[in-house]
Order: C-alpha cells, then structure tokens, then sequence
C-alpha cells in the first residue's frame, strides 16, 4: 500500500476529485467563517493545548481518578492495553447479557480496534447507527473520514444503495426522502438492541462522568433504550475538570463542520437504575506514543477533523489513500507509531505546508511531525536508492567544486539532451510539466565575470 | 545604478555587511532572480557581496527524511556566511529551512545560532530590516501573488487563512506604493500549490494536479503574472502552465520590484 499510487488512483476521475476537494473546501470555509465570529478563538486554541499538554504529563495520575471516581458513580471500568483486549472485554459484556444484536454510535477507537468483524465472527449483529457510518456499513467499507464517513459518496450513489438495501425508489436522490428511509430502517434495530456502544469525546476525571457530542441523537437514542451502555474511550481523552469542557465544546464543532456546536453533548454519570454502564479505557499503542517525545502531543488531537478538511493532499486523494483507520495529517503522524513500516509512505504525503498546524484547534505541530516521522523511517528502513543519492547530494553540496562541475554537468545535459529523454514516462517531473529554460550561464558564473 | 534614498534609511546601510544567499536552484536555473535580488539590495543602499563557496542548504535531502545526512552541507553553509551582518535569499523556503532544520553542529553551537538569527528572506528584510515601507515606482500589470507556504506559514510573512488574526501580508506592504500594479484577490488565498520538493516527483500525480488547481485559481482572475517569494513553488506552476500552454508569465518578487523601483 503506498500513498502515491492510490492517490493517483483516486485522480483518475478528475471530475469526480475536484468535486471531492470543493466538498471539503467548502467545510474548511464554513469553520473559518465560525472561528472567526469568535474573537478569543486563539485564546481557546492556546489554553485547550495547554490543558492537554498538562494531561498528558499526568496521565496515569488523571485516569486513576477517572476510575476511581466512575466506579463510585456505579459505572463500571475496564482497562485494555490493546485491540485485542479491548474487543474481548466487549465480547465478554455482550455474552454475560446473551446479546447478539447491538447498535453502535460513530467511535474512531472501534474501527481502530477492528470490533465490528471480530464481534460478527462470533454472531454479533453490529449496527452503525450514525448515517453517514451505516451507508458505509451497507458497503463494507470503513469511514473515509472521522467526522463525515461517507463524504465521498454523492447523492445518487448513496440513493443506489439504499434503493438496494432498503428498497427505496429506484432513482429519488431527495436527501429527505433517503434520510426518513434510513430512519424507519435504524428504528427497529434501535428496540432490538439491548446494548448499546457509544465512543466517548471527553471524560472527566474530576466528576468520573464522560461526554459524547453527536449530532443525530443517535448515540442517546441507542443508549436510553439499551439495557447495557458500553463506553470505548482512548486512554488520551481526558479533561481534567467538567469546566475545562466550555472551551472544548467551543472548539470542537467549529473546527469539525463550521457549527456553533454539536447538537448533542451528552454527560453519563451513573447508570439508571437496573441498567449498566460500562467504561474501557484502551491503550493500543498511546503509551508507546507519550513515550516519544517528539510525537508526544499527537495524542492531544479531540478528532475534530479539521486537519483532514484543509489538507490539499486528503482533499485530492481521499481517506482511503491513506489505508489507515485515522486518515488525513493527523492519521499520518499517528500511523507510524503504530506500524511504520505499513505506514512507511504517510509522511511523506504532504508538502509540509502547514495548513493543519495552523488549523488544529488544540495546537498539534502536525507538519512539524511528519517532517521528524520522515527522519525516523529513513531511518528504520535503512538505506535505500533514495538515500544514497541523498548522500552523494550531500558530498556535492560540501564542496564548492564538486557544486560547480555538477551543476555544470546537469545544465549541460538538460540543454543537449533531447526532450524525449528528459520527458520519457520514468521522469517524474516531465510528466505533465515542463522544465525551465537552461540559462547559458549560473549566477555564480555571471557573478564571476561581471562583479568579482 | 546606485540608488540610495536616504530618507528609509535606519541606520547606514553602507556599513552593513549583507551576503547574498543564492539557492542552489536559482543559481542553476534562474539567474535572474539573482541578479535581481542583487541589484534591488544595492539599489537600496546595501553593501552586497556574494560569498562564492555557497553550495545548499541541504533542505531537499532534510525533507526526503535525511537531515542527518546533511552535516557536511550546514557546515559549508555556516563557515561561509557566518561573517556577515545580515544573509539575504530570494526564497523563503530555504531560509525556514537554515532556522529550523539545519542539524545541531556541537561544535559550532554559538556560530549557527548567530548565523540562524541573521538570515532573512527577501520581503522580510525589506520591511522588518531595512524598514523601506513600501517601494516607489510603477508597475502597470495585473499580478498574482502566491504565497509559498514556507514562507507563510513558516516564516509568517503573511498572515494565514486558518487563524484569526489581522491580515497582513509583506509583499503586499511592498507592493502598496507601485503605481499601477494590480494586486489580485485569490479565491483560495493561501493554498499550497503543490509543489513541496521531492513531493514534486515521489507524488507526481497529486502535485501536478495542485499545480493545476493553483493556476486555475489565477487564470480565473486573469492576471497577466503570477509572482510570488520563492521559485521552487513557481518553476512548479510555470513547467504547468507551460505543457497546457497558458498565456500567463511568471516573476520572481524581487524581479518586479527591480524593475518597478523608480
């Protein structure tokens, strides 16, 4: 898998790409035009990276809270250090209450943990109860993106599906009518289900209660007529007090679609009476991770998507050029850690523009790690092709002679070379541009001649 | 042509001693950038030399994920400049690169700070070194401008789109006082264009198709050239333009303002 040939794969049908990136410009836009309405808004960006920054320098301390606290409000916690452990404490759960049908409100950390195949290989039905998440669930495909999971698909294309799983008119693209239809459908596996999973987007050690924010009140709806609510959180969403949470809230759906906030920011504190709530705290690598330094305050990310919405890269190329269940700038600083041979080519999938630091409300230097990620594979790769005229680049640019006579050289064969040699398939550059003009001579020559 | 105007003068600009800092690229292929980089400093008054044992920065292989290669090259690059009061390039990119990139040299600690702290690129040694304000003269052509990111974002010589701060732009300041230049609104004012070195080739397909896209943002606004701080981004753009024949020509900033200064 390398980012490259999928996104030129995706660039194949221009029209189709180009429509791609006017959809998520138009996001980008609306957030800008939300951020700017508040004239604090870096004031918030600032403290929400601090509040993190400070979290993550007393995680161990703040989740041993958070457990301690949840537990005397009656919910019950688990820890789990991997994807594994994780699916198997849900598996567990679902098996004590002989449950085979569950709904699932959208969480990054279950498609992270792959929990709807291993709980279908032993005979859960899993519902996606988000719309955009169920429409790609009709297709089998994971999220494209961590906030819109099915941006790329258009009207029709969701209108063909529907018209296939839910025997809606062949043909009527209405977003209302296709929205109703998904409704009525979502409505019986929402009174089957006797237990619900729902993600969690902050959780507070100070009260032990944790909040999901949605905008479809699908994950209440699952969770109020579910016996059993199951929380998946990673160990890294810790706020420490329900106060700090006005300045997230603010932050999150701005950055996330341009609204003021999410339609439904809902706090659990303790289960309703002879119901359950359950709380897995999972690892899966984020320990690895605080360990790295440089890559430390990646874990700071709230999953808001605006990385994903501004990156001119994910733009053109689409969530699954990036082959990893966190797509787009922060998925690529997040994937290496987790394999980095697999996710070898993800950093080198940007331009280093910036425009995601820039963006990200709680101030990650994503460009920054993607350029430190770049010296770590190089590294564990060892040398390849690449890096050995890398090395020979750096014997030439040492010594000012060996500059000249090659610059020289490389002047020279582009003005004598004919253009079918330059612009044969193998030159990257040639494709589909031209060279500049070969000047008669280099400014260090001019200069020589002219001014020393 | 010495032109010295005495009056933007903060302090005697005879006195200070400014290397000009050519990248390698430019010097290879674009001349004239150079030598109007030169020329602009003198005709503001600076002494300017043009040390000749430069090489590069050692960004292209830094980028590619081998800054630890580059020792050799950041070395060359501090014994060469690290005599002078001020280092001047044309592009904005390579000096983000020498503040931020550079390897750590134990030995030379103290010299490559001082050497980081003094290399400016073009625009912002105008307006925040020279304190020039903005430059005098004409210019009667439509112009768009493209910010390179690493100019932008990097070294913030304009403000960016994603924050919310007051807008400015140093180029534009530069700009304000040419007569007859007309300076155009882009819809996507700062999106990168695609370029961004090696990405150029190990992306080929998603770089042209941001080149494409950058282009199509100013031929949408007519603008007769597309200027811009570093011409990494617009050898990128023109080698476009170029293959798809598009009428539209390509200027370095400080060639514009050379040619404009009365």
């Amino acid at each position: 898998m390398s980012h490259p040939s999928q996104a030129a794969n995706f660039l194949k049908d221009e029209k189709r790409a180009h429509w791609h990136d006017e959809t998520l410009w138009f996001v980008r836009e609306k957030r800008d035009i939300a951020s700017k309405n508040i004239p604090e808004w870096e004031e918030l960006r600032r403290l929400a990276s601090g509040i993190k920054d400070h979290v993550l320098t007393k995680l161990d301390y703040y989740l041993e809270e958070l457990e301690k606290k949840a537990s005397e409000n009656g919910i019950k916690v688990h820890w789990a250090k991997d994807a594994e452990e994780h699916n198997e404490i849900v598996l567990s759960i679902l098996k004590e209450k002989k449950c085979k049908a569950i709904v699932k409100s959208k969480s990054i950390l279950t498609e992270e943990c792959h929990l709807n195949p291993f709980l279908e290989k032993h005979g859960v039905e899993v519902v996606d109860t988000d719309l955009g998440e169920r429409i790609v669930q009709f297709l089998k495909q994971p999220p494209s993106h961590i906030v819109l999971p099915a941006i790329h698909l258009k009207k029709g294309d969701i209108s063909e599906i529907f018209h296939e799983k839910l025997q809606t008119e062949k043909g009527n693209e209405d977003p209302v009518y296709l929205t109703h239809a998904a409704r009525k459908h979502l409505r019986d596996k929402f009174m089957a289900a006797k237990v619900a999973i729902t993600g969690v987007n902050f959780a507070i050690p100070e009260t032990g209660e944790f909040v999901v924010c949605t905008n479809e009140g699908n994950a209440d709806m699952g969770v109020h007529l579910a016996d059993v609510h199951i929380a998946c959180m990673g160990i890294e969403k810790i706020i420490p007090r329900r106060a700090d949470l006005g300045i997230f809230l603010r932050l999150l759906a701005r950055s996330a679609t341009g609204q003021s906030i999410t339609n439904y920011n809902s706090h659990f504190r303790s289960p309703a009476p002879g119901k359950e709530i359950h709380l897995i705290l999972v690892d899966n690598g984020r320990t690895k991770q605080l360990k790295r330094e440089k890559f430390r305050n990646s874990l700071k990310c709230i999953r808001c998507g605006a990385c994903m919405n501004t990156c001119p890269i994910y733009r053109r190329s689409g969530g699954y050029s990036y082959g990893s269940t966190v797509p787009g700038p922060i998925g690529s600083i997040l994937s290496p850690g987790i394999d980095v041979k697999k996710y070898s080519t993800l950093p080198f999938a940007s331009t280093l523009c910036g425009s995601c630091s820039d963006v990200c409300p709680v101030k990650i230097n994503i460009h920054e790690q993607l350029y430190e990620w770049r010296q770590e594979i190089t590294k564990a790769q060892g040398w390849s092709a690449k890096g050995m005229s890398m090395k020979m680049a750096n014997g030439i640019f040492t010594s000012p002679l060996a500059y000249k006579i090659s610059g020289k050289l490389l002047r020279a064969s582009l003005k004598n070379l004919p253009k079918s040699v330059i612009y044969n398939p193998l030159n990257a550059w040639g494709k589909n541009r031209d060279l500049p003009e070969v000047p008669k001579e280099s400014f260090k020559e001019w200069y020589l001649k002219n001014r020393s | 042509m010495h032109l010295i105007r005495p009056y933007y003068l903060v302090q005697p600009r005879s006195t200070m001693e400014v290397a000009l800092f050519i990248p390698c690229y430019i010097d290879q292929f674009y001349p004239d950038v150079a030598k109007a980089t030169l020329e602009l400093l003198e005709k503001l008054g600076c002494k300017v030399s043009y040390p000749m044992d430069q090489t590069c920065c050692g960004q292209p292989m830094a980028n590619s994920g081998f800054e630890r290669d580059t020792d050799g090259t950041t070395r060359q690059f501090i014994e060469t400049f690290k005599d002078f009061d001020y280092i001047v390039a044309p592009s904005g990119s390579c000096v983000l690169h020498i503040k931020e990139h550079q390897p750590s040299l134990s030995d030379m600690d103290e010299t490559q700070k001082k050497v980081q702290s003094k290399v400016f690129e073009l625009s912002e040694f105008l307006t925040d070194i020279l304190k020039v304000g903005t430059i005098e003269g004409s210019f009667p052509h439509k112009i768009g401008f493209h910010s390179s990111c690493h100019g932008q974002r990097g070294l913030r010589l304009s403000s960016s789109s994603e924050l919310n701060e007051a807008p400015f732009s140093k180029a534009k300041e530069l700009f304000a006082g040419i007569k007859d230049l007309e300076l155009v609104e882009l819809t996507r004012k700062d999106e990168c264009c695609g370029f961004g070195g090696t990405f150029a080739v190990s992306e080929e397909a998603l770089s042209v198709q941001m080149g494409k896209d950058r282009l199509s943002d100013h031929l949408a606004h007519q603008v007769e050239i597309i200027c811009g701080g570093d011409t990494s981004c617009l050898m990128h753009l023109q080698g476009i333009a170029e293959r798809n024949n598009k009428p539209v020509k390509f200027m370095h900033l400080a060639e514009i303002l050379n040619q404009a200064i009365s």
